[in-house]
This record gives structure tokens, C-alpha cells and sequence, in this order.
């Protein structure tokens, strides 16, 4: 026991800590999935459409999403805002904000793309059939392509839950960091802490992004019926 | 502010990248960055060109004119976030910015609570200023965000370990130091070595890219130095023998020296000497001001001694001389 290291785990409330910190980690997640889903599923359809003008804009945003890396937004976001605006936005805010611009790009192209993979006769039956173009949409496009989105949706949200690892540097505490802090706090008495920290983020990460992954095998395989 | 300039300076090479990649894209291989739309219409395909011209130059002149006036805004806005002394008093709350990993500077125990030197100070600045220890607010900064923090006025004072350099003095105002760091150097006890002469035409391990590497190699250079990338290969090399002491911040190696039976420090105050000082944002005098004031009055009770016995002792031992770490009233000599 003296050298193992894995009491640390549960020294105090050391490990109570840890599931705060992961709690953090998935609000913020999952919160930014969810403006992602709604955003994106329109930022898609808007990127199909006609208006090159539009459709313009659109890419620009999507490589800029793509090229900028998250940490440069989340600086940009926090400390920009407060420095230039004078606008004081908290840590978790601005997580959300950052990660719902980029989940919103990416899950439009996600949707640009299972849009168009849908064929053109589907699309030219419907307006034949007196279908508006809302009414198109909502009955026979997007549940065709809810089945095609669902695996790189959900790769994008596990995504999310891991990159949440850079919003320490924003002042958020989530749950890597409160590994750091358990690790350092008692690196003298006990130096062999981190690996089995770490151990326990894994397995953390692991609990919350394997379930997410299943259910969505599950409704992929009943969505085939 | 250099961090932060370089921020939207990337973000403007960001932006011309893109207008490349559609540029070179779009009439090389016809547009496939634009996603063909199953609905579209031959026609309009020679319209395309038309329009991306059109917006490219609008897009290079909005780039252009805000580039030109974040530059500007920059210079005038810089201090308008910033908390004086008097809204300090005013909202009863100070927001200090502190490490949280930082054992035993700034860190947090089994608990949930923050401890350490910086933070023992950062209590005892809330008491003298706002007549409460609870009335600070403690921000988890990082090493890398601690300037960002300063500029953005997101905290009003930094107490985590902030090493005064010429560089970061551009940005932020730093008060009186309240510590110092030298080198110091580890040795078997049994060949202890107590001065650095004592080295010459001997092998001392260094780790690369530290300020020991450069100090021992510029001013020593009858010492053989035995280099390493990382501590952990150096402290082993330092237990298997194949040096005969090691280098490296005095901080660092008295620390690992109490946990390793056999060796101990005895150097432990050598090269050039770094002072660690608390940090206001550029221009927030009042604040700085009374800072200063603070650490020179509190020289009287030897207050930083008495943190040091709080919070570094149990950690450095006694064998540690707390004047070759701690700065009374702002003093080094």
C-alpha cells in the first residue's frame, strides 16, 4: 500500500473532485453538441443551397473553424473580449461559445455532405409530389440522412469531451486538470500518484464516451429496419 | 501584449490562407472546395467567378480595415479594464491569480483547498487591504496564460512564482520580489560538494535548454558537463553514478534531495539571480503602489520568513537557510 499510490485516489475528496472536474468536462461537451446539432443541421442545408454568395461565406467560416486551432479561439473568445469589449465572459461560457462555432462547422459539413449524398431523384420525387420545400426537407431528406450523420456526429462529440482538456487555459478546471493538481499536490509524499491518476482519467473519459459510441450502433442498427 | 499580438496576427495570416486556398482552388480545379449542389444549374457555373472576385476584395478590404483597427484600439483601450485601488475597496473582493499545480508555491491539498507560499501571501494581502483572508478570490492561472490574465484585467494582482524578466516587465508592472531563485547544486553526501570549484575537472550533469547548462558552460568551463533532455533521465544518471553532482533551479533540487537518502545540496545558492515578484497589470500604479508599501512594512514582522516556516519548510526541511530563498522588504542583495 505505502507504494502503490493509488490511496491518493481517495484521499479527502480527491476523487469527489475528479467527477467535478468531469462533470465540467461533459456541460461543456455536451452543451456545445447540442447548439452544434441545431446550428449545423440549418448551416447545412444553407450550404446546399443556391446563393453562391452565401455559400461563400459558409466555406470561409468552415476553413477558418478548420484552420484556426481551438486554444487561438478560446484566447480570442476569453481574454479578447474582456481586453478590446470590456466584456467579461466566465471560462465555461466561453468554452461553449468557441466549441459550438466549431461544432457548428463541422457538423454542417457533416450535414452538406449526407445531404448530397441523398439521390437527386428523392428530392425531384417529392417536389413532383407537391411536396414545400420545408415539408421536402422535413419528410423525406433529413431522416434519410439522420442514419449517415449519426456515426461522425457522434465521433465529433467524442471529439468534444476529449478536446475539453484545452479549457484549462482558460481558467476552467476540468477534469485533467484536477488530475495535475492531485499529482503535484502530493508529489513529495508520493511520487508514483500520477500513473494511477491518469489511470483513473482514462478510465473516466472511457465511461463517459463508450456508452455514447453504443447507443449510437444501436440506433444506427434499428434505424436500418 | 506580445502574446496577444501575435494572436490576431495569426489570425490575419489565417485569413489570407484561406483567400489562397480559394483562390488557387477555385480556378485550378474548379471550385470542389464549394461542394457540387446536386440542384444547380450549368449555367451559372461561369457566374462563379464573377462573384468570388467581387468578394475576395471585399474580404481583403473588411481584412484590411480591421486588422488596421484592432492596432489602434489596442493602444487605447489597454487600461480600461483594469480595477484601481479604490473599486479594489469598493467590491470587497480582490481577484488574485495563483497556480494550482505549483507544489508547494500554489497548489491544492486533499481538500479542495489552495495552499502554499504565494497563496499564504495572497491571504495575508486581502486581510491588510479588505480587512478579511476571505475576501481574495483565487484564479487558477497557468504558466502560460499568466500575462493574458494581467492585460484582460481578468485578475487584479499575480502571485504564481512570476520570475521577473526584461520581457515580461514590457507587459505587465511587477512590485518588490518576495523571493529569489538561484542555482543549486545536488551531490552525494559522501562526496559532497560544497563549492563549485570543488568541480573543476569533474562531471556535472545539467538538463538542456536550463539556465545551469548556460551559466556552468559560459562560466566554467573546466567542468564537464554530462547534458540531458529531461530531469527524470538526469536524476537518474545522478543516482547510477555517472556524474558527480546536479544542477539545476536551487528550488528544484532541494526539494529532490529531501526525498533521496544519501544526497544533499551543498550548493545551494550559485549563478545569476532571479527574483520572483507579485504582478499588476501596465499602468495600474495605485495598486502597485500600495503593493510595494505592503511588502516593505511587513519586512518589520519578517513576514515572509514566517511563510516560508508555513508553507516551503516542511517541504525544503530544515537543512534549508531561508534567507538563500526568502526576500524581506523588497531587499537583494
Amino acid at each position: 500500500m505505502q507504494d502503490s499510490g493509488i490511496q491518493v485516489l481517495f484521499d479527502g475528496i480527491n476523487f469527489f473532485r475528479l467527477l467535478e472536474g468531469l462533470w465540467a468536462s461533459i456541460r461543456i461537451a455536451f452543451t456545445s453538441m447540442l447548439f452544434s446539432v441545431v446550428l449545423g443541421l440549418f448551416l447545412g442545408m444553407v450550404m446546399t443551397g443556391k446563393n453562391k454568395a452565401i455559400r461563400f461565406v459558409c466555406r470561409v467560416y468552415l476553413e477558418v473553424v478548420r484552420i484556426m486551432p481551438q486554444l487561438v479561439l478560446l484566447f480570442l473568445v476569453y481574454f479578447g473580449a474582456a481586453k478590446h469589449f470590456g466584456i467579461d465572459i466566465s471560462g465555461e461560457m466561453a468554452a461553449v461559445l468557441v466549441f459550438t462555432f466549431w461544432g457548428t462547422a463541422e457538423m454542417g459539413d457533416l450535414v452538406r455532405s449526407a445531404l448530397i449524398s441523398i439521390p437527386k431523384h428523392q428530392y425531384e420525387s417529392g417536389y413532383s409530389l407537391g411536396f414545400s420545400k420545408i415539408q421536402l426537407y422535413l419528410h423525406i431528406i433529413l431522416p434519410q440522412t439522420f442514419r449517415r450523420l449519426l456515426p461522425s456526429a457522434v465521433s465529433l462529440l467524442t471529439r468534444m469531451v476529449k478536446t475539453t482538456s484545452l479549457v484549462v487555459l482558460i481558467g476552467v478546471v476540468e477534469v485533467v486538470k484536477v488530475g495535475k493538481q492531485i499529482i503535484d499536490a502530493s508529489r513529495f509524499e508520493n511520487p508514483k500518484a500520477a500513473i494511477w491518476v491518469y489511470g483513473a482519467i482514462f478510465l473516466l473519459y472511457f465511461a463517459v464516451c463508450y456508452p455514447i459510441s453504443k447507443l449510437s450502433t444501436v440506433l444506427e442498427k434499428r434505424l436500418k429496419d | 501584449m506580445a502574446v496577444r499580438k501575435r494572436g490576431y496576427a495569426n489570425l490575419h495570416w489565417v485569413m489570407m490562407v484561406v483567400v489562397y486556398k480559394i483562390v488557387v482552388n477555385g480556378s485550378s480545379y474548379n471550385l470542389p472546395f464549394w461542394g457540387e449542389n446536386i440542384l444547380e444549374r450549368k449555367e451559372e457555373k461561369d457566374m462563379k467567378k464573377k462573384w468570388l472576385g467581387l468578394l475576395l476584395t471585399v474580404v481583403l478590404a473588411l481584412g484590411a480595415l480591421t486588422g488596421c483597427g484592432q492596432e489602434k484600439k489596442e493602444e487605447d483601450n489597454n487600461n480600461q479594464t483594469v480595477r484601481t485601488l479604490e473599486e479594489i475597496k469598493e467590491d470587497g473582493n480582490i481577484k488574485i491569480g495563483v497556480f494550482s499545480d505549483k507544489n508547494p508555491f500554489g497548489y491544492v491539498d486533499s481538500n479542495g483547498e489552495v495552499q502554499g507560499y504565494d497563496v499564504y501571501f495572497a491571504k495575508r494581502i486581502a486581510k491588510d487591504l479588505l480587512g478579511s483572508e476571505d475576501a481574495v478570490e483565487f484564479v487558477y492561472v497557468e504558466a502560460a496564460n499568466r500575462v493574458e490574465y494581467l492585460q484582460s484585467g481578468k485578475v487584479d494582482i499575480i502571485l504564481a512564482n512570476f520570475t521577473v524578466t526584461e520581457e515580461r516587465a514590457e507587459k505587465v508592472d511587477f512590485a518588490l520580489p518576495y523571493m529569489k531563485v538561484a542555482l543549486g547544486v545536488v551531490s552525494p553526501e559522501d562526496a559532497l560538494i560544497t563549492d563549485v570549484e570543488q568541480l573543476n575537472g569533474k562531471t556535472l550533469i545539467v538538463v538542456k535548454g536550463t539556465t545551469a547548462e548556460k551559466y556552468f558552460s559560459e562560466n566554467y568551463p573546466e567542468i564537464n558537463l554530462l547534458k540531458f533532455d529531461e530531469y527524470q533521465e538526469a536524476y537518474d544518471a545522478l543516482l547510477d553514478g555517472r556524474g558527480d553532482a546536479f544542477s539545476t533551479d536551487n528550488t528544484e533540487v532541494l526539494a529532490w534531495a529531501l526525498q533521496n537518502k544519501g544526497f544533499a545540496v551543498g550548493v545551494e545558492s550559485v549563478g545569476s539571480l532571479d527574483t520572483i515578484a507579485p504582478a499588476v497589470q501596465k499602468g495600474n500604479t495605485e495598486l502597485l503602489n500600495w503593493i510595494n508599501e505592503e511588502i516593505e512594512s511587513l519586512e518589520e514582522e519578517q513576514f515572509f520568513h514566517k511563510d516560508f516556516e508555513e508553507t516551503l519548510a516542511p517541504v525544503y526541511g530544515d537543512s534549508v537557510d531561508a534567507d538563500n530563498l526568502v526576500v524581506e522588504g523588497g531587499k537583494v542583495e
